[in-house]
């Protein structure tokens, strides 16, 4: 046990890389913030909409790996013990998104009172809308944002209590009723956070903070399909990361047969949201009612018609073709290259579901969405690499460790 | 197919079964096959097995199901007989997919569950040489298949010293035959004469 490289040090390059990322995402900002925000409404609605989708894409992104460890956690697995603290680490990035997404929406919903954004905010415009008024009880700043704060707030506190938990397992030795009282609370811990998870992400916060752009439209599949894209993100997420770990020497109890697992779990939940995605353009499609199908008119049939496939493209059939084979899950440079691109790919997805909305005539996709995007990325470097070496990389006396450390697929 | 004889082993643990054989692959023999009371992880890599080529089945399968779904559907409602559903087009690719998605399950299902069977010998009326009944038990029982020039004696020998509890010769049929189970009750009542 003391032979094993357990302490992360941030190596130089990956203070460089954060903080170059992270200046071209500031430059961008203000950039963007000269060029486009002070240019008018549709300029203003632009650069706000890209910084919204941004920050609400790596919220969830980050938020997912907390998920990840609560959802094993309650299935009582124990194979992710051996690289579980690099969701965790992951997983601290979440107070500092979840308080830049928290900003900008208080920014649009109570300072600036966007109704080019949320049509809602509008109060003329609701009161003589029938949809629009039955929508009120749900659709108005003050639950917006008191379930935002809630929101954000909890999934920090939560996610913070189950990383302490974790910290227990750094500190003596456990016998077998020390550590079933300690699996035991670990478990209550992760349903807390569960339940909060499905209240918000699972349900209610992709309607607030996305789908009420299209004020009128509704979807039952929106939230899920938005959690599905997170998550995937967020499994690729840590995929990345544990490969750095192991390319860097750390990790040695992590195996091909961990990395086979993650990539199941790229893989099917890849399958998972083509499912949502496919379940909510059919229904849809097929029911052709006016109301339905004003989200898709200028995504099938307007300017973002390349993107909407693309998106189809890289979501589905790459991870389909590619992550199938059992040889594939097992290969590191593969799942780089597919974690990349799955990233990659669940981000134009939040891309086109909020600014298909915001800007239906043209595409904007351009240098301020990847500069926005190289903040959110450099800011993911930084701050997880700084979790990483704050702790040992291995709980070397969670209960679990050596089922881990035998892990068998 | 030809019966041959073989030199049976059973184990009672795991833990020796391994070692055990990876010896007497070592020593050159030729393991005809090991029974176990339930999957044991790892136990095909021990005895180099290659992989199984069921999922590569599975695939072609699954995509001629797409295919047969596909081609069949656009046929019926594009040529034979092209009918107005709902103003939608007469290609409405969106509502065949749940079809598509179900055929291809369907044959890559049917496939899987005969290929295996196939591969397994398994279908009513195969009957196997059961080299020790307490294998469906508790016991792990090894295999090996003899040639003229293989010394039993030495074989069996050798078996006990890797661990085996239990070691005997047995002349049986290799492959499978037509039969019953419940008429041919003599293979799992009768007793074999036990050296070890």
């Amino acid at each position: 046990m003391a032979s094993i490289r357990a302490q992360f040090e941030i190596p130089g390059k990956m203070k460089t890389w954060s903080i170059a990322l992270i200046a071209i995402g500031i430059l961008a900002f203000i950039i963007g913030l000269v060029t486009k925000a002070t240019h008018g409404e549709h300029g203003k609605v632009e650069f706000i909409g890209t910084l919204m989708y941004n920050s609400i894409f790596f919220t969830l992104v980050c938020n997912a790996s907390m998920f990840f460890i609560c959802a094993t956690t309650l299935a009582m697995g124990g194979w992710q013990i051996a690289f579980r603290r690099v969701p965790e680490a992951i997983s601290t990035v979440v107070p500092w998104f979840g308080g830049i997404t928290w900003l900008i929406l208080f920014y649009v919903v109570v300072i600036d009172h966007n109704h080019h954004i949320y049509h809602w905010l509008d109060e003329k415009a609701v009161d003589g809308d029938n949809i629009l008024r039955g929508k009120k009880g749900f659709l108005n700043p003050t639950f917006y944002l008191v379930w935002t704060t809630l929101a954000i707030g909890l999934w920090i506190l939560l996610g913070r209590r189950m990383r302490k938990l974790s910290s227990q397992a750094d500190e003596k030795a456990m016998d077998a009723e020390e550590g079933q009282r300690y699996i035991w609370k670990n478990t209550v811990s992760a349903a807390l956070f569960i339940v909060w998870f499905a209240l918000t992400v699972g349900s209610t916060i992709p309607w607030l903070w996305q789908m009420s752009i299209d004020a009128h439209w509704y979807s039952t599949m929106y939230s899920w399909y938005t959690f599905a894209s997170s998550f995937v993100s967020g499994m690729s997420l840590v995929a990345l990361f544990v490969i750095y770990l192991k390319n860097k020497g750390y990790l040695e109890f992590t195996t091909q047969e961990h990395l086979h697992d993650i990539g199941k779990f790229m893989f099917a939940f890849s399958i998972f949201w083509t499912y949502l995605w496919f379940s909510q353009y059919m229904l849809i499609w097929y029911a052709n009612i006016p109301e339905e199908t004003v989200y898709f008119q200028h995504r099938v049939l307007g300017p973002y018609k390349g993107i909407f496939f693309l998106n189809l493209i890289i979501n589905f059939v790459c991870p389909i073709l590619i992550l199938m084979k059992r040889g594939a899950k097992r290969n590191y440079t593969l799942i780089t290259f597919m974690a990349v691109l799955i990233i990659f790919g669940h981000w134009v997805d939040f891309y086109q579901m909020v600014m298909g909305s915001l800007s239906k005539e043209h595409v904007t996709l351009g240098w301020l969405d990847f500069g926005i995007a190289a903040f959110f990325v450099g800011m993911i470097i930084m701050i997880v690499g700084k979790s990483l070496a704050s702790k040992p990389l291995v709980a070397k006396y969670h209960p679990y460790l050596k089922e881990s450390i035998i892990h068998h697929t | 197919m030809a019966k041959k004889t073989f030199v049976v082993g059973a184990f009672s643990d795991e833990a020796v079964l391994f070692p055990a054989v990876k010896k007497v692959r070592t020593a050159g023999y030729k393991i005809h096959d090991v029974y176990t009371p339930f999957p044991v992880h790892g136990l095909d890599h021990a005895l180099g097995m290659r992989e199984t080529s069921l999922h590569t089945a599975g695939f072609i399968y699954g995509i001629t199901g797409t295919t047969t779904a596909l081609s069949c559907i656009s046929w019926i409602f594009t040529k034979d007989w092209p009918l107005n559903i709902g103003g939608k087009p007469h290609f409405a690719l969106p509502a065949w997919v749940p079809i598509t998605f179900e055929l291809t399950v369907l044959f890559a299902a049917v496939g899987m569950v005969l290929t295996f069977c196939y591969l397994c010998q398994l279908a009513p009326f195969v009957k196997k040489h059961t080299f020790h009944i307490r294998a469906t038990d508790d016991l792990f029982i090894m295999a090996i298949e003899c040639t003229d020039k293989t010394n039993t004696d030495e074989l069996q020998a050798f078996l006990s010293s890797t661990g085996a509890t239990e070691v005997n010769l047995q002349h049986a049929e290799a492959g499978w035959w037509y039969g019953r189970y419940d008429q041919e009750q003599q293979l799992i009542t009768e007793p074999k004469a036990t050296v070890a």
